[in-house]
């Protein structure tokens, strides 16, 4: 049965999305906490302790909850609402963003903070720029900013909460693999379920195996 | 310092670890003294709260822990078929003739009725008013396939008692369910979700619905959809009572559902159905099945008769 | 070249540095001794530009580079430093070497070559591809002297840059820094080794709990000692 449900188009359609909108939304949150986490982390200033505290509180960010005020601030009835952004897979992206956004950001710093002062006292002393010296600290810290992507992804791809809120599940538009879980449990189909559920944890699987290949390439 | 702070949530861990080896604690004495009641439903019937009513009044009535799941009309069934559960309520009678035919359930007793309703934009884009149900959802395919930004259809998509019923009167009007469904229909959206999700969606999209009155009435505060066709025998929504029996699962609590079947048949019962709801919204959300056999197409030992005595031993003759 | 002119240094709330002046010209090699943590290191690191003075003004080339960032970024990229235990970078002994290369901009054609011929100096010629973390604490030494030296810079500091090598490695080491004096590279040297620095020092300064009790020429120092202070130490080390 689950060889048959590897060729389905619709399975493979979920799955699709499914990556699509997890990879998309690991890349914007990247492109977001990377320099976030470096600001943070390579400023000291009144409050900094507080910050990366709150940010750590928000790892356990509930995915329903985000999903909720995601989906308040995107109804027609919310700020947001002209956008027409409930209900489609942008939305999902930018619910999931937000959501692991607080994980990559804190990861990244606790990367950066990882290296040594060796590092940027040698990078210094060797004539590097202020910017220069950061961007060999992250170099550095490479192999810990790869698992702070890695983890960050692995959650969007697994989350319910944001995706059922926000992308509601449509057939042929907004299901993805964790929603679809839902439904066919929901429907009594535990087969199909479970099914679903493999491939989801074989994708989780791939991913950090390669992961790992390339943080084997790197010599840290 | 940092010697404090560990003494400190090292003190936490070992008060939090108490405290809940006590309530687990609590919590099998309470079991080994109680009987407990697995019930699972629908969540069209779970989300109005009448039966969380029903379980306090229940609770006082006998020593017994009752414990409710809810879910889609599939999952419903389904955890019963796994002897997850002790009595199922749902409304499909078509699957609840299957669920009994098939040895999980002892028979089936109707104990409350209302109508499916097709929902919409109050301005009704589509223009459906006062037209049968089919007529209606014909009308509303036609003009959503001119027109999908206009006029949307939201369907539950998830085999639930509520889909079932789409599909019929999709049937009724002529039309061939797959070919309705396809995903090229950008005006037919399938959300796949529970009913109150989906309304939400409805709602979200300025479109129609199929839904149940009761879960319409409980979410009606947040919608701007308004009932649109509220008649048709093809509308009707039956719910029954099905225990689960002990001939698929011996353990099963059979006694104590036929006691919760007989308070949902008995006077109280049905009195507290008709009544459930008219705070909110002026009118009950429910009929009771009592007096109403014949309407809503309950015959003989199906309608809202009290179970013998004997009842759970018959069965496992 | 480099000239420290009344430095104060505090850490931690002790004073490391008292009042210290001393300065190196073009093609001077000076060497810093005193005993264990007299304020060698923390020298080294005022006169490199890493951590400011408390009190008290550095000069690079005759400009002051005590506060300007500008002119401090300047004059560091025309200095190298090598750490007592130098840190690798987690990459290859060639992008190691390169570093200070490509935070230049140097065209890496040039790169290619300059890296060989560094490797060549310190005897590590063939290492370029080996990675920087599976070196001896010898190579790793000389890995950094090859990457302080390929950027050709005009005043190099060194904190006890053979402590980890064997007598053979130090030597040529030794005669790298030598040879280095001798085209007209400044060298300020700390090092507990006081033969060292009688065999390398035009002129060597003593720091003894954060001031420089005397400054002179290796003979002035070793024979004619000012203080108790020096002579106590002088005799200690060099097994009068």
């Amino acid at each position: 049965m689950e060889l048959i449900l590897a060729l389905d188009p619709t399975v493979v359609e979920i799955t699709a999305r499914s990556l699509a909108i997890a990879v998309t939304s690991t890349v914007i949150a990247a492109i977001l906490t990377v320099p976030l986490g470096g600001l943070i982390h390579f400023h000291n200033f009144k409050g900094k302790r507080a910050v990366v505290n709150l940010i750590q509180t928000l790892y356990s960010l509930p995915t329903v909850t985000v999903g909720l005020v995601v989906f308040l601030l995107l109804s027609r009835s919310g700020p947001f609402g002209s956008l027409g952004l409930l209900f489609t897979p942008g939305g999902m992206v930018i619910g999931q963003t937000i959501l692991i956004s607080p994980i990559m950001t804190g990861l990244t710093i606790a990367a950066l903070s990882g290296v040594g002062p060796a590092v940027r006292d040698t990078a210094v002393s060797l004539g590097a720029s202020k910017f220069q010296a950061i961007f060999t600290i992250m170099i550095e810290a490479r192999a810990a900013m790869l698992a702070a992507v890695l983890l960050g992804f692995g959650r969007a791809l697994s989350e319910v909460g944001v995706a059922m809120m926000i992308g509601g599940n449509i057939r042929g538009y907004t299901r993805v693999l964790t929603t679809a879980i839902a439904l066919e449990t929901s429907r009594g189909d535990i087969e199909f379920s479970m099914a679903l559920g493999i491939i989801l944890i074989s994708i989780s699987l791939i991913v950090n195996l390669l992961v790992n290949r390339v943080q084997g390439n790197w010599w840290a | 310092m940092k010697g404090r702070y560990l003494g400190i949530s090292g003190l936490a861990l070992i008060l939090v670890l108490l405290c809940t080896s006590a309530a687990a604690a609590d919590d099998e004495a309470e079991e080994g003294q109680k009987e407990l009641l697995r019930i699972s439903t629908t969540t069209s019937l779970y989300d109005t709260l009448l039966l969380d009513e029903m379980e306090e009044i229940f609770e006082g009535m006998y020593d017994v822990d009752v414990r409710t799941v809810s879910g889609g009309t599939g999952i419903a069934i389904e955890r019963a078929v796994r002897g997850d559960a002790d009595l199922i309520l749902v409304h499909d009678v078509v699957r609840e003739r299957k669920f009994i035919d098939d040895g999980y359930g002892l028979s089936r007793t109707c104990f409350a009725y209302n109508y499916f309703i097709i929902v919409g934009p109050e301005d009704d884009p589509a223009g459906i008013t006062g037209m049968s149900p089919s007529e209606a959802m014909k009308t509303i395919m036609d003009e959503g396939t001119e027109n999908p930004d206009l006029v949307k259809f939201v369907s539950r998509g998830d085999d639930s008692g509520t889909h079932a019923r789409e599909k019929i009167l999709w049937d009724r009007a002529g039309l061939d369910y797959e070919e309705v469904a396809t995903s090229d229909n950008t005006w037919y959206v399938e959300a796949g979700q529970g009913m109150g999700p989906t309304l939400r969606m409805t709602n979200e999209m300025v479109g129609y619905t199929l839904c149940d009155t009761s879960t319409f009435a409980a979410y009606r505060s947040e919608l701007d959809l308004v009932p649109l066709i509220e008649e048709g025998d093809v509308l009707l929504n039956v719910y029954a009572a099905i225990p689960v029996s002990p001939a698929a699962y011996p353990d099963t609590n059979c006694e104590m559902a036929r006691n919760f079947v007989n308070y949902l048949v008995s006077d109280e019962g049905q009195d507290l159905i008709a009544e459930y709801g008219t705070e909110t919204i002026g009118k009950p959300l429910f009929n009771p099945a009592r007096g109403n056999c014949d309407l809503i197409g309950c015959t003989g030992d199906e309608c809202a008769l009290q179970l013998a005595d004997d009842y759970c031993s018959l069965a496992e003759a | 070249m480099i000239e420290a002119r009344g430095v104060w240094a505090r850490r931690g709330g002790a004073e490391i540095l008292k009042d210290v002046s001393l300065k190196a010209d073009r093609g001077e090699i000076l060497s810093i001794i005193g005993p264990t943590g007299s304020g060698k290191t923390t020298l080294i690191r005022v006169l490199n530009l890493l951590d400011p003075p408390n009190a008290g003004r550095v000069f690079f080339d005759g400009v002051d580079v005590t506060e300007d960032e500008k002119e401090r970024f300047i004059a560091r990229r025309r200095m190298s430093l090598v750490f007592q235990k130098p840190a690798m970078f987690s990459v290859s002994v060639e992008k190691n070497v390169s570093y200070g290369l490509r935070i230049r901009g140097i065209s890496s054609h040039a790169i290619r070559d300059r890296v060989r011929s560094a490797l060549r100096d310190v005897g590590l010629s063939g290492y370029e591809k080996r990675r920087a973390f599976s070196l001896s604490g010898g190579e790793a030494q000389r890995v950094a002297l090859a990457r302080a030296l390929v950027t050709e810079p005009e005043l190099l500091l060194l904190d006890e840059a053979t402590a980890n090598l064997d007598p053979r490695t130090a030597e040529t080491i030794e005669d790298l820094i030598r040879g280095a004096g001798e085209d007209g590279l400044s060298v300020v040297m700390a090092t507990h080794d006081l033969n060292q620095a009688r065999r390398l020092a035009n002129r060597v300064g003593v720091l003894v709990g954060g001031e420089l009790v005397q400054l002179g020429s290796p003979e002035e120092i070793f024979e004619r000692p000012r203080s108790e202070d020096v002579a106590r130490f002088v005799r200690a080390r060099s097994g009068w």
